[in-house]
């Protein structure tokens, strides 16, 4: 079970500009388990986690510096395959981003882009992702219906089936629950939870109890550095940092 | 007088002044569509569809000609003018976003949207006629689609930026290539809203005259040859009102009410394209 998926070595990340975002970052990811990032506000929890699938390459003079390992590879290099790695390791973000169509073809989306073609095998597919992310029942009468017909709660459980049926490696989360109510919230802890069997999950979180319910390991940054991370009940429960301990119970932040 | 009362009357001369105003504009209006529509409804007879003209003086006839002529210079400029317009917005909205490139473009054709359609004509009259030694279709199709371009980019460029940056986001990180997160996901996003553009471009396309009068010309007799002078409806609207004959005048109402309704209606459908996306 303890093995690494990832490994972040002495990460620094430059922002256009110059700004020095993420400083001498290395931790480690561990295979199948949930990994939260927590910090305050500008800490660079989320550019973190955009380094993972190379987001930052969609904005000119971005610079990364230092090395991470998916694999033992180093997806950092110049001679990564952007779009094989981006197949590799998904994303949901913040707000519920359903594509303008149907809820099928939102799902069919990427099966295509990795060339399935197969009308069969794309509905089967379809099928088995939505009934993974537990929204199957609810849409299963309406698959060619617009997406934004569905809630806010349910278009978020579609986008994470999208980003499961292409079968990942690792899922990244960006704060995927800050614009959803608390029982939409609870269904996609529970979804992303039931997950980890099969993918690698970094969650980055504003929200406390949620990293200390759903993450194996956690690790806290502030201001672009990691001041501590390890696992997740350690660190909620007897933080070797004066830091963590004061941001985890809630004095600033 | 109390203050109230005065500004009572200041308000009831400003709600005057305004109405007035709406009804001469208003008037108009009216007047123009009322007048195209009783002159061009008498004249409006199968024949002016199917018959192209008789020699002048000699009554009857119809119009064919010019019918058909502006309809493939139409279409010629449509499918000139909307792949240049859209791949151009396509352009200034992705791949040159936030570059100076852009902006630059977009002022321009802000600019040629604003320049008058007969320097349009007699430019191409400069470039093309000249060169060729007649006029052509060609060149009115050119003409148009030159006045087009400007339009369709804007549009398609505005429609574009519309679309959240956190949807191509979303596309990117499923690992799709940037043409396909376009094509795919953008353009479904804005189609609507291009749609609409491309209709209100042709729209704004069909009634012109003056750069038609360099380019493509006129033609008494049915020609579908591009390379060859083309009757168009205006073109023959300014004729044929200009001209000494009764018969002429009655057959230029109708070219001219027919060439209104079907601008009225691209412009109605654009608007309830419009409507039915932000419902």
């Amino acid at each position: 079970m303890d093995q690494l998926k990832i490994e972040v070595k002495k990460l620094n990340f430059h922002y256009a500009g110059n700004i020095h975002a993420l400083k001498n970052i290395s931790l480690p990811i561990h295979q199948d388990s949930v990994t939260a990032l927590i910090g305050p506000s500008g800490c660079g929890k989320t550019t973190l986690l955009r380094c993972f699938n190379r987001m930052h390459d969609l904005y000119p003079k971005n610079r990364y510096e230092g090395e991470i390992l998916l694999d033992g590879d180093n997806i950092l290099s110049n001679d990564i395959d952007v779009i094989g790695l981006r197949s590799r390791v998904g994303m949901v973000f913040q707000k519920p981003t359903p594509f303008p169509m149907s809820i099928f073809d939102n799902i069919a989306y990427g099966l295509k882009l990795k060339g399935v073609t197969k009308k069969s095998e794309l509905s089967e597919m379809v099928e088995r992702a939505l009934k993974h992310s537990a929204l199957w029942d609810e849409v299963k009468d309406k698959l060619h219906a617009s997406a934004y017909e569905l809630s806010g709660g349910q278009q978020q459980r579609l986008v994470i089936a999208r980003a499961l049926a292409v079968k990942p490696e690792v899922l990244l989360f960006d704060e995927p629950t800050s614009a959803l109510d608390p029982i939409s919230t609870a269904k996609i802890e529970e979804l992303a939870m039931s997950l980890k069997e099969e993918v690698t999950i970094i969650i980055v979180t504003h929200n406390m109890q949620q990293a200390a319910r759903m993450s194996d390991w956690t690790g806290f940054l502030m201001l672009g550095e990691l001041i501590e991370f390890g696992r997740t009940d350690k660190i909620f429960t007897a933080p070797s940092e004066k830091l963590t301990e004061e941001y985890i119970t809630g004095r600033f932040g | 007088m109390t203050r109230e009362q005065k500004r009572k009357t200041e308000g009831f001369i400003a709600l005057l002044l305004s109405t007035l105003a709406a009804f001469v504009g208003l008037f108009w209006l009216v007047f123009i569509l009322g007048d195209v529509l009783v002159h061009g409804i008498s004249a409006l007879k199968p024949g002016l569809f199917l018959n192209d003209p008789t020699p002048p003086g000699i009554v009857g006839g119809g119009l064919r000609n010019a019918f058909v002529g502006q309809l493939l210079i139409t279409i010629a400029a449509t499918l000139i003018g909307v792949p240049v317009g859209v791949l151009g917005g396509t352009f200034l909205a992705e791949y040159a976003r936030g570059r100076n490139i852009a902006r630059l473009i977009s002022v321009l054709s802000d600019i040629m949207v604003s320049v008058p359609s007969i320097v349009i004509g007699t430019f191409i009259y400069a470039i093309l006629v000249k060169p060729m030694g007649h006029f052509s279709g060609w060149a009115g199709a050119v003409a148009l689609a030159i006045i087009m371009i400007p339009v369709v980019l804007r549009t398609t460029e505005d429609m574009l930026t519309l679309v959240p940056w956190t949807l191509r986001e979303a596309a990117f990180a499923l690992g799709a290539p940037y043409y396909k997160v376009i094509i795919q996901v953008v353009y479904r996003g804005a189609a609507t809203g291009i749609l609409t553009g491309i209709l209100l471009s042709i729209a704004r396309v069909a009634g012109e005259t003056a750069p038609l009068l360099f380019t493509s010309f006129n033609n008494s007799f049915f020609s579908m040859d591009m390379q060859r002078p083309v009757a168009s409806l205006t073109v023959t609207i300014f004729q044929y009102a200009m001209g000494p004959y009764d018969d002429w005048h009655a057959q230029a109402w109708a070219a001219a009410f027919v060439i209104t309704l079907f601008i009225l209606l691209l412009t109605i459908a654009g608007r309830l394209i419009i409507k039915w996306r932000y419902k």
